[in-house]
């Protein structure tokens, strides 16, 4: 190299020269390496890297401009969610889990709501209200979470704009969280049982506000990608991954969908009471890139189709139960939103500790020594944005559980990376991996 | 499997309350009596037909919660795993990954692995569990059969030390190469964490005490 960079020099080791690339003069580069005899050439993209959607690292190896090999290295994010959960009760549980998939904190936890309620024997004991709100939930929680897919998607190849407009839409939707639940991501709002509270006053009037905005702002971002020829250059027949290549990667989501397989749990097998609203399952037959692009695209429109009939639903509800009514289970009070998020209401304080020595002594049992789950083990899965979130519960007879296992989609799907990026160029393998859309909160756990 | 006595969990206090006499132990599932309801006894019978070796290969059937699990043992899984995937009524083309548990008290079969099977062409599911000795802790690696078993063979390896066999890279993959030991296991030693306060440490969190 012409100047000299004492943190990116290149060194000679065993496996042969290697250059650290940090910026500067890209020319200088390629005229240095041009004049080593090797051809192949091995890339080691990341773990810090703008466009790998998080702390992944990618180890491509290269003739030319073509991937011959493409390796996913992860683990950057591991925390050990699983097996921290093991020393903690089972509602605990819930706020642990909800930080796995970070952009669809909704999804971890109903699914590991689901699982327990199984366990348990609740299933069919959960107030409809309560399904009402997690369906309302997951929906919007599905926005945001295509908005970033869409936004950080359309960014690593080159479009800023859209980035912009999705994260605007990103915010209405996180500002209702945040109205509901005290808190824009990692909840902890759906508990086993139910809801940890019911919907404030005004919330369904705001949503309906909310969903008219986004309907009409999602046109702006529609007009800046779909049939812009350069965004189609750079993702059409990219990325390529077929029926038979899904099924035996066991990938899910907008991903097998975009294979042509109509492919959705929540028709499937209708949890939370799925099988009462009206929607489409959107596919594409293309296989690539921007068939899974438009697949999200559409599927935005759908979520706002359920969420105003979930709103309909809830308007005719109101004042129904949102938690199970046994009360060996239930959470022993209804929490309210304070301006510093979630907490107790001050009207269970004032019950508890001035008027009922009984509520203080069943509130103090089931916080923090829990409920018994009976021994057994259960599988749920909910259909995230990215595809199958399961959950997998074993249970001791404890008021822990004994092994907590979440079948991540984006832990399984990121495993196509290689399928789809190896045999095409190195700029193609960002679309790729862009269209995975992996959270690796949700892959490393 | 374990037996809880007490209080369930606090031992050693001077309990005074009553409930010392108590004892609960934890369910022990047996094999399942037919019929099994829904679409189970289906697939049981199908499986059986198209499987020959289904009497040695598959040790019990459990039937719990509305769902169902086969217990294979682990030399016929493979075989198992393929007339899932292939026979035209069963058709389980989905795995949707592993599950390892440890349970160290169920002596001879500590560890166990659980895989969830989907059948997209009939809309099923069911459960294969595997279990193995701690003392050789190798299960045939299914990645043959489904490649996406790929990383998460390799997690339960990184996380519960169990050994796939047959698969094509077994390697850590979310711990770092070099950690000694697999934390999801029930005997990983936690460490306590060290408070400047006379001397003393926070216990570990399998060490504190704690309702069970």
């Amino acid at each position: 190299m012409t100047t000299h960079d004492s943190y990116a020099s290149a060194t000679d080791t065993t496996e042969g020269r290697v250059y650290s690339v940090t910026g500067g003069d890209w020319d200088s580069l390629v005229t240095e390496i041009g004049q080593t005899k090797e051809e192949r050439v091995v890339v080691n993209m990341g773990p810090q890297h703008p466009s790998t959607h998080g702390v992944l690292r990618l180890v491509l190896e290269l003739e030319g401009e073509t991937i011959t090999e493409a390796r996913a290295g992860i683990g950057y994010l591991h925390t050990g969610i699983e097996k921290n959960t093991e020393y903690r009760t089972w509602t605990q549980g819930v706020t642990f889990v909800t930080r796995m998939d970070y952009l669809a904190p909704i999804f971890n936890e109903t699914a590991y709501c689901l699982s327990l309620e199984k366990l348990l024997g609740i299933t069919n004991d959960i107030p409809e209200r309560a399904s009402e709100i997690r369906v309302l939930m997951m929906e919007l929680n599905r926005i945001s979470s295509h908005m970033v897919a869409l936004g950080t998607g359309a960014l690593e190849l080159g479009a800023l704009s859209p980035m912009i407009f999705a994260f605007r839409e990103r915010e209405k939707v996180l500002d209702v969280f945040e109205m509901i639940s005290g808190l824009r991501m990692n909840m902890a709002y759906v508990r086993p049982g139910g809801v940890a509270q019911d919907l404030p006053k005004g919330a369904i009037a705001k949503i309906r506000e909310t969903v008219k905005e986004l309907r009409h702002n999602f046109k702006d971002n529609e007009k800046l990608l779909v049939g812009n020829s350069i965004w189609m250059l750079r993702t059409k027949g990219i990325g390529y991954l077929d029926l038979a290549g899904c099924t035996t990667l066991g990938i899910t989501g907008p991903v097998l969908r975009s294979a042509g397989m109509p492919w959705d749990l929540r028709k499937t097998e209708p949890y939370c009471g799925y099988e009462n609203y009206e929607f489409d399952v959107i596919t594409t037959n293309t296989c690539d890139v921007y068939g899974r692009f438009l697949i999200r695209m559409q599927e935005l429109e759908q979520s706002l189709r359920i969420i105003e009939q979930a709103c309909d639903k809830l308007e005719k509800s109101e004042g129904q139960p949102v938690m199970v009514a046994d009360k060996k289970i239930a959470w022993p009070s209804q929490l309210s939103v304070g301006s510093d998020g979630m907490g107790n209401s001050l009207e269970h304080i004032r019950e508890i500790m001035g008027t009922s020595m009984e509520s203080l002594i069943h509130h103090f049992k089931l916080v923090t020594e829990g409920f018994r789950v009976p021994a057994g083990q259960a599988y749920a899965a909910v259909e995230s944005p990215r595809g199958e979130t399961g959950v997998h519960l074993v249970s001791d007879g404890g008021t822990r559980p004994y092994r907590v296992h979440f079948r991540e989609p984006s832990f399984n799907n990121l495993q196509a990376t290689s399928a789809m990026a190896e045999g095409g160029m190195i700029a193609d393998v960002i679309g790729a991996v862009a269209s995975i859309d992996p959270v690796m909160g949700g892959v490393d756990r | 499997m374990s037996e809880n006595n007490g209080m369930f969990g606090a031992s050693g206090s001077g309990d005074t309350s009553g409930f010392g006499g108590l004892a609960r132990s934890a369910a022990n599932f047996g094999s399942s009596e037919r019929p099994y309801g829904s679409y189970f006894d289906e697939i049981t019978d199908e499986l059986e037909r198209a499987y020959p070796e289904f009497n040695s290969a598959i040790e019990k059937v459990v039937i719990d919660r509305g769902e169902l699990t086969l217990h294979v043992k682990r030399e016929k899984l493979f075989d198992t795993a393929m007339k899932l995937r292939d026979t035209q009524s069963l058709r389980f083309e989905v795995c949707l990954g592993v599950s390892g548990v440890h349970y160290p008290e169920d002596k001879t079969r500590e560890l166990h692995a659980v895989y969830p099977l989907l059948s997209m062409t009939h809309n099923r599911r069911i459960r294969l569990e595997v279990s193995a000795p701690d003392s050789d802790p190798h299960i045939p690696s299914l990645v043959e059969v489904w490649a996406g078993n790929n990383w998460h063979e390799r997690e339960t390896w990184d996380m519960f030390g169990i050994i796939f066999d047959g698969h094509p890279g077994l390697t850590r993959i979310l711990m770092p190469d070099d950690w000694p030991g697999h934390p999801q296991r029930k005997d990983y030693p936690l460490g306590g964490i060290p408070i400047e306060y006379k001397g003393a440490t926070v216990p570990a969190p399998s060490e504190r005490r704690s309702y069970r």
